[in-house]
């Protein structure tokens, strides 16, 4: 008997690669998933800090898909190596900073070399033509599977009608009549094709997958690259920017208020890399600062921290600022009022 | 017999998982395991990575904001 041929699936955790590896595993091939973790991937974060979400039930869709698949997930820490296509992406960002297309053409090329290293056959993803404005239209299917070096090992079975015969088809390996012609924006055909497969509980449309693609945080990254006068971050830069209320009084320093309790509890494990603001005479946030303060600043800082605590109204609050080494004294500063706080501080 | 700490505290969703997938690929079948998470979600994605992935969760347990979950590593295929 022959060895099934073997297939790695891009598995987000959305419907459309979940239905790609089950048409795969319908036609006999052994399929296993492996998820890329970019750091920006939206996965429950905010869900994981606020408190008041904790009791929610959640689920990592990646892992839930390859459970209901009965495949094995890898998932890749890619965080070092996807900076580069943030930072410059060849074929430009989208509405914000989503560098959709040289992502996709990263995570093939990192498939790529996954299969080359695993004895694997080909890779399948759950693209359709169409489907998104960047990264799934007909010109830009060709240029992910040439600019990623999978060239035709590279099979979307939701759309592989559309598209030439790749070497899995071609070769016979999977049977081309069994894939679809799907295209479009509309999810009816892929929720048909879930019907038929009995998949009844499955995530959202995606869309919402990476943190890259909301106006907001782009802005607040945006604003980072500024700052620091250049193009980086670190892990623990793009984890701050999903928490709090991020305000930037002057250029050179900026301060993230919690905004409730698990807030709090997650900032407080960064109180030994930034200096920190609490507020010791009323129930309140606490804040980190992010860059380098003169004591004009620190006031200012404080009474910007005073205003989102209880004591907002009253005359005299007291503040605890501790440094990165731990040392601390204490602030009696008087709460900005609303409308000293102007919207171009809000980031 | 052997018992390993990964520390995965401060972490969040998947990072736990990834810690613990790429320490659990370096050690022997049988090895036991024990994941100390503050993300809520290991309490669910570490046991779905081993049922898929052929491991064995003997106990988990939450205390304050840590969570643990302790597992046995299943033999390769």
């Amino acid at each position: 008997m022959t060895e099934p041929r073997k297939a790695v699936a891009l598995i987000s955790g959305g419907l459309d690669s979940l239905l790609a590896a089950r048409v795969m595993q319908e036609q006999g091939i052994h399929v296993e998933g492996i998820n890329f973790f970019t750091g920006f991937c939206v996965e429950g974060h905010t869900h994981a800090i606020r408190r008041r979400d904790r009791d929610r039930p959640k689920r990592n869709n990646a892992l839930w898909v390859a459970e209901q698949l009965g495949i094995k997930l890898h998932i890749v820490d890619i965080i070092e190596e996807y900076k580069q296509v943030v930072f410059n992406p060849r074929h430009g960002y989208g509405a914000n900073l989503n560098p959709c297309l040289d992502c996709k053409i990263f995570m093939v090329r990192k498939a790529h070399e996954w299969i080359g290293q695993h004895g694997f056959d080909f890779i399948v993803t759950g693209e359709v033509i169409g489907q998104r404005p960047m990264s799934q239209r007909r010109d830009t299917m060709p240029v992910v599977s040439r600019e990623s070096g999978a060239d035709d090992l590279l099979l979307r079975p939701l759309c592989a009608k559309n598209l030439p015969p790749t070497r899995p088809e071609r070769e016979g390996w999977v049977d081309r009549e069994a894939l679809y012609d799907f295209s479009g924006r509309s999810r009816k055909p892929q929720m048909a094709l879930a019907r038929r497969f009995g998949f009844e509980d499955y995530a959202q449309p995606a869309g919402g997958c990476c943190f890259l693609t909301d106006a907001q945080y782009s802005a607040k990254l945006a604003d980072l690259w500024r700052a620091r006068g250049d193009k980086q971050y670190e892990l623990d830069d793009i984890m701050l920017l999903k928490v709090g209320r991020h305000l930037r009084p002057a250029p050179h320093y900026k301060v993230i208020v919690s905004r409730e309790e698990g807030e709090g509890n997650f900032l407080q494990g960064y109180r030994n890399q930034y200096p920190s603001i609490r507020c010791v005479s009323h129930p309140g946030p606490l804040a980190l600062i992010d860059g380098v303060v003169e004591e004009g600043d620190l006031e200012l800082a404080a009474r910007l921290v005073a205003r989102y605590s209880k004591g907002r109204d009253q005359e005299r609050v007291t503040l605890e600022y501790r440094d990165r080494d731990g040392a601390t004294r204490e602030l009696v500063v008087t709460p900005l009022r609303p409308d000293q706080i102007p919207e171009a501080w809000h980031l | 017999m052997n018992r390993v700490v990964v520390d995965a505290r401060r972490l969040l969703c998947p990072m736990p998982v990834i810690r613990v997938q790429d320490r659990v690929a370096q050690l022997d079948p049988g090895t036991i395991v024990e994941a100390v998470c503050t993300d809520p979600g290991a309490l669910n994605d570490i046991p779905a990575w081993c049922r898929i992935n052929g491991h064995r969760v003997l106990e988990t347990s939450s205390e304050e904001d840590e969570y643990r979950v302790v597992l046995e590593v299943g033999g390769r295929e």
